[in-house]
């Protein structure tokens, strides 16, 4: 990354011996390389944060281990007439993937309004570099601080009945990291228009809840009511978990009438949504959210 | 009263005749009737000034006045509502980002990152003002040698006194070699001894850098560390000018004499010295012009014994009640109930 190295635009300023100095060449460079450099940084920081916080990685792994285990073992025995049994663990695997992933990257773009208002956010607001590359320096950091997260789970598959294929880790990596993205560039976006720390309860309580449990991420979107069959539909992190879960499906045995009930994918009034829109509705999501953001970030004070 | 004119005689005790930058020959800053409303609130109300390189300028008034808006405005972290200003001959408005390349800012509350070790605050530091990797090297040793702190590095900041903290801070916004430094409030929260060190530091950093500094404060006793000091109340300069300049301005100093006949001193000052003075608790006290050029004279002419002399020149504090009318506590006092600022997001920061 050496930036404008080798490249003086103006003659080094002249001092006298013992003072500090620097050459002026520093004042060169593309704007584009300014917003790598900057972009980088937020990147770099937030992983090096994620690695030194052991306690936060271990405090994350408590609630989905909660959800899968206590929940899981719970409402197996529900699912048990089927003839061939099924382990509701299972089924909710990557439901909890797609809710490690929406905490821990909302976590991660919220974190924003206290880092501007007391932390390293406002040094870097101050730096000569775009705040577009500042935000999507953070909806990188965050998705992939969120997928790593996802990865801790990951490692739990075998004990609730999902094998380790290669294939199945890296679609469920590639589909978490997608989903992260998109949630991060949310957070970044209501951070943007959040100015107080307070706020942060009313995100997770108004927003974040709402979405993880409309999301199918619990329950199978199957023969739901029509009121709960529209609202699941209309929660974006639907169309997240439902590759997941097709993904883990593809590799696991499922007797065809348990298939019915726990059928993966999303319907719109019957009809299959295919895999390939799903993820295309998560990514042009998250791409009109980060656009959002930067807009919403780049405004003057 | 209404803002006088900015004075243009630039007074500049660096010492290093060789002036490194853009344009030599111009100011490092130069404001013209600036102005920052929000809202009803007038924040900055047509402030103009001129600091000239090299320059240890300090923006003096309670917390309120407008001071925070103003720097805000010269790091281009505000959009002035009305007005110009160059900083390194660059307009904060329109040239933003060479603007930012050329400033160093130390926010008033702490902008490091905890979990980070001291070295990587800095790098990071170096890496988004784009220092060439050959310079960061050299240059992140020669300021964190000159802030003491090279041999704590490694060291996470969470690990830092406060003291420690602002010192890191003062060497990360010297990373870059900006040309003016701006010091928020850099002393505010620090207990009396640190504070001291940290205006070591500032000198120590004048001799050694050719930089211009630009500070705000609320303490009497430091803005005395400023070549030229703004007196700023309700978002308007009052008053410009050195220190020294300043309490001139007010006059006279003040005398103070214990005697074993006040009566008899009292009336002796209204005869040899035409000096109206007064009693109070014991003690003789009386104005007069260059008060320590007095004492001699008094002492050699004087026929009652004098058991104890004190002189005291006006202080900063006499000078901003001279051109606001109250003293700064005063003044804090009532600018507290306009600040929109959360006490608690404020406190929360000052652990």
């Amino acid at each position: 990354m050496s930036t404008a190295a080798g490249t003086p635009a103006t003659p080094a300023a002249t001092t006298p011996a013992g003072q500090l100095s620097i050459p002026e060449s520093r004042i060169t460079g593309g704007r584009l390389r300014d917003d790598f450099r900057g972009m980088n940084v937020v990147w770099r920081r937030e992983l090096i944060r994620f690695a030194r916080n052991r306690v936060r990685i271990i405090t994350a792994l408590v609630q989905p281990v909660l959800f899968l285990f206590v929940l899981g073992t719970g409402l197996s025995p529900v699912l048990k007439g089927g003839p061939h049994g099924f382990d509701f663990k299972t089924f909710l695997f990557p439901g909890i993937l797609g809710m490690t992933v929406l905490f821990t990257a909302m976590f991660s773009a919220i974190s924003i309004v206290w880092d501007r208002e007391f932390g390293f956010m406002r040094e870097m607001l101050v730096a000569p570099v775009r705040r577009s590359a500042l935000v999507v320096g953070k909806c990188a950091g965050g998705a992939t601080v969120a997928t790593l997260q996802g990865a801790i789970i990951i490692v739990l598959a075998g004990l609730v009945g999902v094998p380790y294929s290669p294939t199945l880790i890296l679609t469920l990596l590639g589909e978490m990291a997608l989903t992260a993205f998109g949630v991060t560039a949310l957070g970044v976006l209501i951070a943007a228009r959040m100015s107080q720390v307070e706020s942060f309860q009313f995100v997770m309580q108004l927003l974040v809840l709402p979405m993880f449990f409309l999301s199918g991420a619990v329950f199978p979107l199957a023969d739901l009511p029509q009121w709960l069959a529209v609202l699941t539909r209309l929660d974006p992190l639907s169309y997240a978990i439902a590759p997941m879960r097709t993904a883990v499906f593809e590799h696991i045995q499922v007797a065809p009438s348990l298939l019915k009930t726990l059928e993966p994918a999303i319907t719109w009034d019957g009809w299959r949504v295919p895999l390939g829109l799903e993820l295309g509705l998560i990514a042009a999501a998250g791409i009109g959210l980060l656009v959002a953001a930067v807009a919403q970030f780049s405004r003057p004070e | 009263m209404g803002s006088p004119p900015p004075s243009t005689v630039s007074f500049s005790v660096t010492s290093n005749p060789q002036m490194a930058g853009p344009r030599t020959d111009n100011s490092a800053i130069e404001v013209i009737d600036l102005y920052k409303r929000y809202g009803d609130l007038a924040a900055v109300q047509g402030i103009s000034l001129i600091v000239a390189p090299g320059e240890t300028f300090g923006f003096l008034g309670p917390n309120g006045a407008g001071k925070s808006t103003t720097i805000k405005m010269l790091c281009t972290l505000v959009v002035p509502t009305s007005g110009t200003a160059h900083v390194a001959g660059y307009d904060v408005v329109t040239e933003r980002n060479e603007v930012r390349r050329r400033i160093g800012l130390v926010f008033q509350d702490t902008t490091l990152d905890d979990y980070l070790t001291a070295e990587e605050n800095l790098r990071f530091h170096a890496d988004l003002y784009g220092v060439p990797r050959v310079a960061v090297k050299i240059r992140l040793q020669q300021v964190m040698e000159m802030v003491g702190l090279w041999d704590r590095r490694k060291s996470e900041v969470k690990t830092f006194s406060g003291g420690m903290k602002r010192r890191l801070e003062i060497g990360r916004g010297l990373l870059h070699a900006p040309r003016v430094l701006f010091l928020d409030e850099p002393t505010v929260g620090l207990d009396p001894q640190t504070r001291s060190h940290i205006w070591n530091y500032i000198h120590g950093l004048r001799k050694r850098e050719d930089i211009t500094i630009f500070l705000t404060t609320h303490y009497m006793d430091e803005a005395e560390n400023c070549d030229r000091i703004a007196i700023i109340d309700n978002g308007q300069i009052v008053a410009v000018d050195t220190p020294e300049a300043l309490k001139a301005s007010i006059g006279k100093d003040r005398v103070e004499i214990q005697t074993d006949n006040n009566i008899d001193a009292i009336a002796a000052l209204k005869d040899r010295f035409g000096l109206d003075a007064t009693e109070s608790e014991g003690a003789i006290t009386f104005h007069v012009n260059g008060g320590e050029q007095f004492v001699p004279l008094l002492f050699s002419e004087f026929l009652i014994p004098i058991r104890s002399v004190r002189v005291a020149r006006p202080t900063l504090d006499d000078v901003f009640m001279n051109y606001t009318g109250r003293t700064i506590r005063d003044a804090e006092a009532s600018a507290g109930e306009r600040m929109s600022t959360n006490p608690w997001m404020r406190a929360r920061n000052r652990r």
